[in-house]
């Protein structure tokens, strides 16, 4: 399917536009809340955004510093350079082990590598434990949202998959549903010889891996199965735990409006002696798969994303197309900036147009990454690498040269006048040919006006 | 300031402005006039290159921005209709010029551009006007007024205090309209989507008419409400503060 016909697709998916005006509106309400409670938040989010530039800025300095307490922990620590390192360590580590099956929490670092198709090719029963997660997988879908995954389903939809996978009908209340999947997964979580996560941050002074969920599976998977394997994003060290204050103020407040998640999970290398739990094998990956590329790119600030989704929530194309239809691990605004970071230019050619500019992203963003900046630099490449088509350039090559021309650009204003007659309805023009087409489908359009302000101003000139 | 000197602004009517809309350049120029301004029209005016830059034509928008900024050299003030147009200006012209001194000309330009509203409450210190078109009235936030050039109240101001205006609050004023210029063409089911949740929100605030300073805005809400036959219309500020003349 094209990109063109996701959009269409989901503009016309009822249930996705019932269950996504419903969830992003709930989640704007509740970040607004959060911060409007919270009058230090405007200058932590300005001093988060330092700490990631100043990190970022030597972050073999920190990634150094990082690998080195892991390892002094007792952990061990892999670098990849693309996805299918990232992968072939993973199962590396799980067939080593003799694992079966692995628990998983939430992690969007996973679904870019795609790390479960990667598991079950290797005869390893991959099993999410986050309830969103957990539903997707039960759908056989991808996740939909950073923090949300299944935020396209209504909580029939979700009765109905699990009554499928069950075998019996089951009520469309949430409560009930999550007891059902916490029943299931329970018996997981004491079998499962491996326990994946992402990490939310990890800190190079103390070697400290942080996972911020809000079920409680994250400690189940990071402390039951004997090995833990951590996949993280090599952007995502930060110096200090002071540091780590900082960002945990402001990530939950921007993702759900909590003050904190539910859970923050410190995690120290595996368990040592005289401990009662946690692994014995503590593996942490950071994966390139583009991002060091970007510390000199034009793409560097989407480094400090933090993967909340407030611009996901905010924007009013997401808000109308949902996940799915971006065709990518990461939708939304910031997903276009990522997507073009780890696929390619060429990957985000109509993606980088997928946007109205209206800054809402931007303005939601914990540590202020300035997005559309980044979406028109993205346009600028298209420009520049041929990839926006032919026809295009001409028509705005045309249309600067115009503007360049006001003696040529008022005659082409009394030319239009001319053209546009036969569509003119009480100074309105509906149903124009050809490309403008897409706009009078479903909007009017203000004909060319009989006199031009240029024109009028001579008497204008007059009455003063 | 000296009480004397009158206040003088030149309007960069822009390309929409000039085209699609010149009653709103004609009311600004009457409104301005009424309170002692002199307007000039620097002569040579097409567009502020803000298609071309938007779409990622950088050089083409700053061959046009470099053919504008000299237009305005004179100007003690630049109004301006649109707060996209404004933004870009004000915000993208100088780092769009090729050397410092054609740099420093932007950013002269660029401190003494105003869009209509901040214009009126900023510079001339007015709040208070008799509304030319009495009614319900709500106001729609443009994108680029509210976060690119962070203006919120300056309409606000103007509306509350309008003899004549009853102001009501937009539910989610502050979201895109879906125009967003080529957006607009390049994903017109998506913007038409945006745009119907921003109609229904129109036609539920009560309003008779629905005011934004931005023609980019005015063109696609003004578009929606026309094929709707709403009862409902879309104005710019100018419309509302300054009669149609006779």
């Amino acid at each position: 399917m094209t990109f063109q016909e996701r959009v269409v697709g989901a503009l016309h998916d009822r249930h996705l536009q019932e269950a996504l005006t419903i969830a992003t509106t709930r989640f704007i309400d509740l970040r607004r809340e959060a911060f409007d409670g919270f009058p230090e938040g405007e200058r932590l989010r300005d001093r988060a955004r330092g700490i990631k530039e100043a990190t970022l800025q030597r972050l073999d300095h920190w990634l150094e510093l990082l690998v080195a307490n892991v390892e002094r922990l007792g952990g061990h620590v892999h670098y990849a350079a693309t996805a299918a390192e990232a992968r072939e360590i993973v199962v590396g580590i799980a067939r080593r082990s003799g694992a079966r099956m692995a628990v998983k929490t939430k992690s969007m670092a996973t679904e870019e590598i795609e790390l479960n198709e990667a598991l079950e090719q290797a005869g390893i029963t991959p099993v999410e434990t986050d309830l969103g997660e957990y539903i997707i997988q039960l759908a056989h879908e991808r996740p939909s949202h950073i923090i949300a995954p299944a935020i396209h389903k209504t909580k029939g939809q979700v009765a109905e998959l699990f009554s499928r996978a069950l075998g019996r009908p089951v009520a469309a209340d949430p409560e009930a549903l999550t007891r059902i999947a916490r029943a299931e997964l329970r018996d997981k979580f004491l079998r499962a010889d491996l326990g994946i996560t992402g990490a939310n941050f990890a800190v190079a002074e103390t070697g400290t891996v942080v996972l911020v969920t809000n079920e409680g599976n994250g400690r189940m998977v990071t402390s039951l199965p004997r090995v833990h394997v951590a996949l993280m994003g090599l952007e995502k060290v930060v110096p200090s735990m002071t540091d780590l204050m900082v960002f945990l103020a402001i990530l939950a407040k921007s993702a759900t409006g909590q003050t904190l998640s539910a859970y923050t999970t410190f995690i120290q290398g595996p368990r040592r002696a005289g401990e009662l739990e946690g692994p014995d094998e503590f593996h942490l990956v950071l994966l390139d798969g583009g991002r060091l590329r970007q510390l000199s790119g034009p793409l560097r600030e989407a480094l400090y994303c933090l993967r909340c989704g407030a611009c996901l929530n905010v924007c009013p194309v997401y808000r109308q197309i949902g996940g799915h239809a971006y065709g990518y691990t990461y939708p939304g605004p910031i997903g276009i900036l990522l997507t073009a970071m780890l696929h390619g230019q060429g990957s985000v050619r109509e993606l980088a147009h997928a946007s109205s500019l209206c800054g809402a992203c931007a303005e939601a963003c914990p540590v202020r990454i300035d997005i559309p900046r980044m979406l028109i630099e993205l346009r600028a490449g298209g420009v520049t690498t041929a990839t926006a088509g032919p026809g295009e350039r001409l028509v705005f090559r045309a249309l600067a040269w115009l503007l360049r021309r006001p003696r040529l650009y008022r005659l082409a204003a009394s030319v239009g006048r001319w053209l546009q007659r036969p569509f003119v309805r009480d100074g309105m023009l509906r149903g124009l040919p050809l490309f403008l087409g897409r706009w009078t489908r479903t909007r009017d359009v203000p004909a060319v006006a009989p006199r031009t302000f240029t024109e009028r101003w001579k008497e204008l000139e007059r009455e003063g | 300031m000296n009480p004397a000197a009158p206040v003088r602004a030149s309007l960069m009517v822009t390309c929409l402005g000039d085209v699609l809309y010149p009653e709103i350049g004609v009311r600004i120029v009457r409104l301005l006039r009424r309170l002692g301004v002199v307007v000039d029209f620097p002569p040579g005016q097409t567009c502020c290159g803000l298609p071309l830059f938007n779409s990622g034509y950088r050089a083409e928008a700053a061959a046009v921005a470099q053919r504008t900024v000299p237009l305005f050299g004179d100007a003690e003030h630049v109004v301006v209709p649109s707060g996209s147009c404004a933004w870009m200006v004000k915000h993208e012209y100088p780092g769009l010029m090729p050397d410092a001194p054609t740099r420093e000309a932007a950013q002269r330009l660029a401190d003494h551009t105003w869009e209509l509203s901040q214009f009126l409450v900023k510079v001339l210190g007015r709040t208070r006007f008799r509304s030319a078109w009495p009614g319900r009235v709500a106001y729609h936030d443009s994108c680029h007024l509210l976060r690119g050039l962070g203006e919120r109240d300056a309409p606000r101001t103007i509306l509350r205090h309008a003899a004549g205006v009853q102001f009501v609050e937009l539910p989610g004023s502050d979201e895109c309209c879906g125009f967003g210029g080529s957006f607009s063409v390049r994903m017109p089911e998506v913007s038409a989507a945006i745009l119907d949740k921003k109609l229904a929100a129109v036609e539920s605030s009560g309003a008779d008419c629905v005011v934004a300073c931005d023609a980019g805005c005015l063109m696609q809400i003004g578009g929606g409400l026309s094929r709707r036959r709403s009862r409902v219309r879309a104005m710019h500020l100018a419309e509302l503060l300054e009669p149609e003349t006779p």
